[in-house]
């Protein structure tokens, strides 16, 4: 029973870094209609970033901040760069776009930074008053740190007009523009929050998972898994399915399935939402009467 | 009697096509003034060319002395024009209450925003039942009163009415008209009105522009242009 538990917990803790990826995924795919799928390569080389701050000598929430701001200009800047010259491009292209996207990342992290696995710390320290037997400090940590991102998005999407125009330019980019919403500035801002989001689930994977250019190859799975469960186009959903998917992937590797094919339960999933409910859990379905 | 918005050899094109072949029109402060024609005669894709909205422009647009041509759709929001698109315009997935918000985008700022909404609900008392549903559901009627009303949140010196009552029952078609006549007065907010109803439209214009295939052909009050042969057997049915 102990173990059992001890699984579960476990599972909520890499489902929150999957919940953040995921959310990221869902960011740009609001706006754009777009899966990103460098967002993994993105994070990766965010904590690559992150460790050199970290090397340098600052001390790790200032690291943990400057990477955050550095990610969002870089990720932003993606934007103005690549994809706006893409708008009127046809779907595939801007697929290839983002696997070129992925490529350059991955091979990029590896030229500068090179291939060794490199250890990164976590802010939590172990002998914390949250750590328990049943979850170190870093779980704890990485659950509240997730939860504490998505309030905070929550909160941005729900309350602030920027946040009001951002839904708007997703949904309405013409009626947007009649209202005075520069539709490319939001769609910049949303790349660029999908870019921080990413940097921050990067810094919380890379203590458990080691720091290496292959660090978020399978994370980007699990989040795409999880996104689609709680469904494309809803931040809570993919959340919900981050976690999800976390529990599931940890409790069928330990009793199902075995660790070697942790993976496919994921490529399970993405494939049995697809076919049996495309637009997820909580996937809304926009009413329009004519 | 000053224009507020003077147009002076306005063309437009989508591509390769031209719709406009150089139009004249003034917008007289305070006023309504009404753009007449039949389907395809360019009525729409002038109100977009005053937005520089979609279509290609050259020619002039003076909103009160400021040039218009060549400045980007978000700039003349923000200067003023509010626009009640073709088709309504209306942000689907988000609620009654989140559209008229989005209205004041323009203004930069949300201060009497409250007092703002208030004033649309007064106008429009459907509006405040429906305001956290999401706009989709809202009937056609509802959704071209939501358009208006988004358009007024940002507290437009002209605003443009594409078609009002397309689509629309009689009384509600009746209903919408006689509340714009209140908000032309009320709000003192001039009014550039496209209609393919002229009887409606002369109705509620103080002045008319006929247009046909791209050109102005008749101008004029909209009393000499109700008594007017042309316009009354092609227009009027009479």
């Amino acid at each position: 029973m102990n173990e059992f538990l001890h699984q579960l917990l476990a599972g909520l803790a890499t489902g929150g870094i999957y919940a953040s990826v995921a959310l990221a995924l869902v960011m740009i795919y609001q706006a754009t209609h777009h899966i990103n799928f460098a967002q993994g390569e993105m994070a990766m080389f965010s904590t690559f970033i992150a460790w050199m701050f970290i090397q340098a000598g600052l001390p790790y929430w200032l690291a943990f901040a400057a990477t955050v701001v550095v990610s969002f200009v870089l990720a932003a800047g993606i934007e103005f760069v690549v994809i706006r010259p893409m708008h009127r491009a046809p779907e595939l292209s801007v697929v290839v776009v983002f696997i070129g996207l992925l490529v350059i990342f991955h091979s990029l992290a590896g030229w500068i930074f090179g291939y060794t696995i490199k250890p990164f710390p976590s802010p939590f320290p172990a002998d914390a008053w949250f750590a328990s037997p049943l979850m170190s400090a870093h779980e704890v940590g990485a659950i509240v740190v997730a939860l504490l991102m998505v309030a905070m998005l929550f909160a941005f999407f729900r309350f602030t007009p920027l946040g009001l125009a951002m839904r708007a330019a997703a949904q309405n980019p013409a009626s947007s523009r009649l209202v005075g919403i520069r539709v490319g500035r939001m769609l910049m801002l949303g790349w660029g929050l999908a870019g921080a989001i990413g940097a921050v689930a990067g810094m919380m994977v890379a203590p458990v998972v080691f720091l290496d250019p292959h660090m978020m190859t399978g994370v980007l799975l699990y989040a795409f898994a999880g996104a689609l469960i709680g469904g494309i186009d809803n931040p809570v959903g993919a959340v919900l399915g981050g976690f999800l998917v976390g529990v599931l992937e940890n409790l069928m590797g330990t009793y199902v399935v075995g660790t070697e094919l942790k993976l496919s339960v994921a490529l399970a999933l993405i494939v049995g939402v697809l076919i049996v409910k495309p637009s997820g859990l909580l996937g809304k379905k926009i009413v329009t009467r004519v | 009697m000053t224009a507020l918005l003077q147009v002076r050899g306005l063309h437009a094109r989508y591509g390769n096509t031209r719709v406009l072949h150089g139009i004249d029109l003034d917008v007289a402060e305070g006023r309504v003034t009404a753009l007449l024609g039949a389907n395809g005669a360019g009525k729409t894709t002038t109100l977009r060319a005053l937005c520089q909205f979609m279509a290609q422009t050259s020619g002039s647009i003076q909103l009160a002395g400021q040039e218009l041509v060549g400045r980007s759709t978000e700039q003349i929001a923000r200067l003023g024009v509010g626009h009640v698109p073709d088709g309504r315009g209306t942000f689907m997935g988000l609620s009654t209450e989140e559209n008229l918000r989005l209205g004041a985008y323009s203004r930069g700022s949300r201060e009497g925003m409250a007092q703002d909404m208030e004033r649309i609900y007064g106008y429009f008392p459907r509006l405040r039942e429906r305001a956290s549903q999401q706009a989709g559901t809202l009937s056609g009627g509802e959704q071209q009163m939501l358009a208006i009303g988004r358009a007024l949140m940002g507290r437009p010196r002209l605003l443009l009415l594409d078609e009002p009552s397309f689509g629309l029952a009689p009384l509600v078609v009746k209903d919408i008209f006689s509340i714009m006549r209140r908000i032309n007065q009320e709000e003192k907010v001039s009014i550039l009105l496209v209609e393919q109803n002229a009887r409606l439209a002369l109705e509620l214009a103080d002045t008319a522009y006929l247009l046909e295939t791209g050109r102005v052909v008749l101008s004029g009050p909209s009393d000499d242009m109700k008594r007017n042969d042309a316009v009354r057997r092609a227009y009027l049915g009479e």
